[in-house]
């Protein structure tokens, strides 16, 4: 396809995969799962703006707070809200599990839209971890809580007594089929976006009709992303409390 | 670039995207969990505990202010009150006062009135007794004047004039 493009428009090469290459920091060869890769430097990376956020910017515990503590407390008080009204008063204790997620996925996908940058939750590896992760705790939590009660959730008693063996099958199946979509629809929006962000990009190298054409679209497209990068953080974190309630109160 | 191309194609594996080369989903998934890890660690160590202790402070704070400004609120209220009450008192004083100094006045304009109406009474008496007096007066000269003349008439009648019936004539006259 990429060599297609620059065969026909001469000297125009799209690549918008490349973008998402898992590529060794130093030296060559095979990439190991303990290698040193910008998979690696990206995820530093965001750890180190979450300190710079969230540990830094709180240092003076100021009850006036400075900008960036203003920024660390209301994401703190966004997350904590959605814990507490989702999950009821006995999801709190879960509350730093979800915060970690929620500010790992928020600061890498935006980490993702500087530009020569790599974006960790566009691939399916890490968002497949993420969701399944939720899905074995969320499961465990719930027979620990509830025991076998916590089948309960797949047998929905509201229902006419026929019409619950049919409901059950539906319920297990939407119940195995959260972790995938759970991760797909992280990794594939960010995907997406940037690849078309990299197809705009590429279009721009083509002349003076279409390029300003295709940076008006890139500038577009791109304002859309940040606006994608935070929902879909918040979508991750808020069908994850969604899940946490099911397993602490699995009735309907 | 055909050389790119192809390496690029054997890199990324199936369909061309490099989401779905397996061979680095060991080293994405181990980089994740020891991010997630120390992630983990800062929050719950660190940052969480601190950040919710600065919102908890703020809210103290808040709820500690609200609680004095109720409090001043309930003073100003109190001094309101006092104020109204002075203000009520002192309309009450004023209001005695004046009803005071009304009663007192009532009482020296009954005493002068009272002492007018006896030296106007007294006046009055004197003036009735000089009128007495002068009425008599008067009575008497009219009398005289009246035997005199009555004699004078009779004498020019050609008659001779009793003294004691004249009198009595003129009295009894007078006196109807």
């Amino acid at each position: 396809m990429a060599d297609e493009a620059h065969s026909a428009e001469g000297g125009l090469s799209f690549h918008p995969l490349d973008q998402f290459e898992v590529h060794r920091l130093f030296g060559e060869g095979p990439i190991h799962w303990y290698t040193i890769t910008n998979v690696t430097m990206w995820m530093a990376i965001a750890v180190v703006c979450i300190v710079l956020l969230l540990v830094i910017g709180t240092r003076k515990r100021a009850v006036v707070p400075s900008r960036t503590q203003s920024v660390a407390e209301t994401l703190y008080g966004f997350v904590y809200t959605m814990v507490e009204d989702v999950t009821g008063k006995d999801g709190i204790k879960y509350f730093p599990y979800i915060f970690t997620l929620f500010i790992f996925i928020l600061i890498s996908n935006f980490l993702g839209l500087l530009p020569m940058s790599f974006t960790t939750t566009s691939h399916i590896a890490v968002t497949a971890i993420l969701a399944f992760a939720v899905f074995f705790t969320v499961t465990i939590i719930g027979f620990v809580k509830n025991g076998a009660a916590f089948l309960g959730l797949f047998w929905v008693s509201s229902a006419p007594l026929a019409l619950r063996p049919i409901l059950a099958i539906i319920e297990v199946i939407s119940y195995f089929v959260r972790p995938v979509s759970h991760s797909i629809r992280l990794a594939g929006n960010l995907m997406a976006g940037h690849a078309v962000l990299k197809v705009f990009a590429g279009f721009a190298q083509v002349g003076f009709i279409i390029a300003p054409v295709a940076i008006l679209g890139v500038v577009a497209i791109y304002a859309l992303e940040v606006l994608v990068s935070a929902i879909q953080a918040y979508v991750f974190t808020i069908l994850t409390c969604v899940y946490l309630k099911d397993a602490l109160h699995p009735s309907h | 670039m055909a050389d790119t191309a192809v390496e690029h194609g054997a890199e990324a594996g199936g369909a061309g995207m490099p989401q779905l080369d397996f061979s680095t989903f060991p080293n994405q998934i181990f980089w994740l969990v020891v991010t997630l890890i120390v992630i983990y660690f800062i929050l719950s160590r660190v940052a969480l505990p601190r950040i919710g202790a600065v919102l908890a402070e703020r809210q103290g704070t808040i709820t500690n202010d609200i609680a004095a400004a109720e409090e001043l609120k309930q003073r100003a209220q109190e001094a309101e009150a006092a104020y109204e009450k002075a203000l009520v008192d002192a309309r009450a004083e004023a209001g005695k006062i004046v009803d005071t100094a009304k009663a007192d006045i009532q009482a020296e304009l009954d005493v002068q009135l009272a002492k007018a109406d006896a030296e106007i009474a007294a006046q009055t008496a004197e003036s009735e007794k000089a009128i007495a007096e002068i009425q008599a007066g008067a009575a008497d000269a009219v009398k005289a004047v009246a035997k005199d003349t009555a004699k004078e008439i009779v004498a020019a009648m050609g008659g001779k004039a009793d003294a004691k019936a004249i009198t009595a004539a003129v009295t009894a006259r007078m006196k109807g």
